[in-house]
């Protein structure tokens, strides 16, 4: 069984021919790329280089904006995300996004936690505690929120905000987990802790991670796409990409000799 | 180094410093006066009777206003819980669903025109609607044409405080699958509650104020009452009288009315203020 598994790798996400639009300028230019089931994925590249407009259409968040738009194919598992009869609130909570800066609700560490859930299940209070705790512990909070579920998000540090949104995404169990430079506002010991935490994640959730830091891509991913100018340069297993690039672009970037 | 250069951009600097110096104080000075005149005024009229006798029939001692302190409260009062809701839910609509659809647009135009209306303008709009056609001034058409002071102050208040929300936390309530409603009432509306219940209060501190809008709608009544289909007597329109009588206990009651009016604004403004600093600061 886990052997054929390690043969043919299911598919989570399966992008064909992906065009994305800011008005008229195009950020993403004929994307194709297969997000493989339980594996971390890294999207690495410059700045402008469109890997956070790649991350931004897998969940549709685009969507809030008049004036974007993609063409193309995202399939997950087998259906086409893009079709205009997707229901966007469904879809979010199957695919989970954590952002650069952590955004706490202005409220309770708690209800934080439980506000995703409670928005697709109806749990009794002792089934929304476990929940809560189960989420927590995930992230490694929990020893220290503990004795404070009541009180405001916003009074943890940035690093235990940013696992405290984590924990948040992780608590409504998605299929996918979308992380936008989760570390880039982060001290070095926190930015650690939420790489172990990536590791966690990948036995249950497939996770695509952008990153601007060559080590951390390195470090986390089983898989990483280098993007340039909206285009995907090059794609395959982490180890392969990093040590031995197909193209001298992405040499040029892993080397720092550019970017 | 040019010192010459260096020494014009002193000079300049205390020039500048100087003027505003004095802009600042004549600003204060006149502020200073106007409450110093009002306070000696005010507080020799207070007393007890002020706030349990009714305004006196002419050429009567005494009295107090006890009429108009009581009507103030319901007008204002009801113009509050009218304004409150719609200002609110108008304002959600503007900053997290029209955006830039039309009816925001024009929405957003029509709001500016109200909150730079004459208000004798609304007090008008409303006499002709309501007042001409039931044929008698009453409560309910006092608190509508305050009521059309403040919605427009606390949607204005309340899309730009929705507005200072950054977008991220919208797009995180948003990425957990959350409908538009939920994110507008739960998390982005949380956001910047102090500040909407500021714009309540700095609403609520200027129909206080208000007379021109009353004049036409509830008008006065010399007795204590609180049906609101009745002409109704308030703070704003008794000292507008009062003050402009021949009668020394009027003129006095009309003092006492304006520092109670004061004080009032004052301490709602104070109110907004700390509540709006406390809740930045945590």
């Amino acid at each position: 069984m886990t052997e054929t598994q390690q043969q043919a790798p299911k598919t989570a996400i399966q992008i064909r021919n992906l065009n994305f639009y800011y008005g008229k300028f195009q950020g993403l230019k004929n994307i194709n790329l297969e997000i493989v089931e339980h594996k971390v994925t890294a999207f690495i590249g410059p700045s402008g280089c469109g890997k956070s407009t790649l991350l931004r259409t897998l969940n549709r968040m685009y969507s809030l904006y008049p004036g974007q738009k993609a063409d193309g194919e995202i399939n997950f598992y087998g259906q086409n995300i893009l079709d205009s009869k997707q229901d966007l609130n469904l879809l979010r909570a199957r695919i989970g996004m954590v952002f650069q800066k952590p955004t706490p609700f202005p409220m309770s560490i708690y209800d934080n936690i439980a506000f995703g859930v409670r928005l697709y299940e109806s749990l009794p209070k002792g089934e929304m505690d476990e929940r809560v705790e189960w989420a927590l512990t995930k992230t490694a909070l929990w020893n220290e929120v503990k004795d404070k579920l009541n009180q405001s998000g916003l009074a943890l540090s940035g690093g235990q905000q940013q696992r405290l949104c984590i924990a948040r995404s992780v608590a409504v169990k998605p299929a996918v987990i979308l992380l936008d430079e989760p570390t880039s506002a982060l001290d070095p010991i926190s930015t650690a802790k939420v790489e172990e935490l990536v590791h966690e994640l990948k036995s249950e959730y497939t996770v695509a991670i952008v990153t601007h830091n060559m080590q951390q891509a390195a470090r986390v991913s089983d898989f990483t796409a280098y993007m340039y100018l909206g285009e995907m340069m090059e794609y395959g297993k982490t180890d392969q990409i990093i040590i031995k690039p197909k193209k001298k672009e992405t040499e040029d970037y892993i080397t720092g000799r550019f970017g | 180094m040019d010192k010459n250069l260096y020494r014009r951009r002193i000079l300049m600097n205390r020039i500048g410093i100087t003027l505003s110096m004095l802009a600042m104080c004549l600003g204060l000075f006149v502020m200073l006066w106007i409450l110093a005149v009002l306070f000696n005024n005010g507080f020799q009229a207070l007393d007890f009777n002020m706030f349990f006798k009714s305004t006196p029939a002419p050429g009567t001692e005494g009295g107090g206003l006890a009429n108009a302190i009581v009507g103030s409260l319901l007008m204002v009062g009801f113009a509050t819980l009218v304004s409150t809701p719609i200002g609110i839910l108008a304002g959600i609509y503007l900053a997290e669903y029209g955006d830039t659809s039309k009816t925001a647009e024009i929405t957003r135009f029509m709001t500016d025109i109200m909150l730079s209306a004459p208000s004798i303008v609304l007090g008008l709009f409303v006499y002709a609607i309501l007042v001409a056609q039931v044929k008698h001034f009453s409560g309910w058409a006092g608190t509508i044409a305050l009521s059309l002071i403040a919605i427009p102050v606390v949607l204005r208040t309340t899309e730009n405080m929705l507005r200072l929300v950054p977008g991220s936390l919208r797009e995180a309530a948003f990425a957990l699958g959350a409908p538009r409603w939920k994110v507008a009432t739960m998390v982005t509306l949380r956001a910047a509650k102090s500040g909407v219940v500021t714009g309540l209060l700095l609403a609520l501190a200027r129909i206080s104020g208000e007379t021109a809008p009353l004049l036409f709608t509830a008008l006065n009544n010399q007795f204590f009452s609180m049906n609101m289909n009745e002409p109704m007597s308030n703070l704003p329109v008794v000292i507008f009288q009062f003050a402009l009588s021949p009668y020394d206990n009027w003129i006095r009651l009309a003092w006492g009315g304006a520092l109670l009016i004061t004080l009032a604004v004052l301490v709602l403004n104070i109110l907004a203020r700390v509540y709006f600093r406390e809740k930045v600061s945590s």
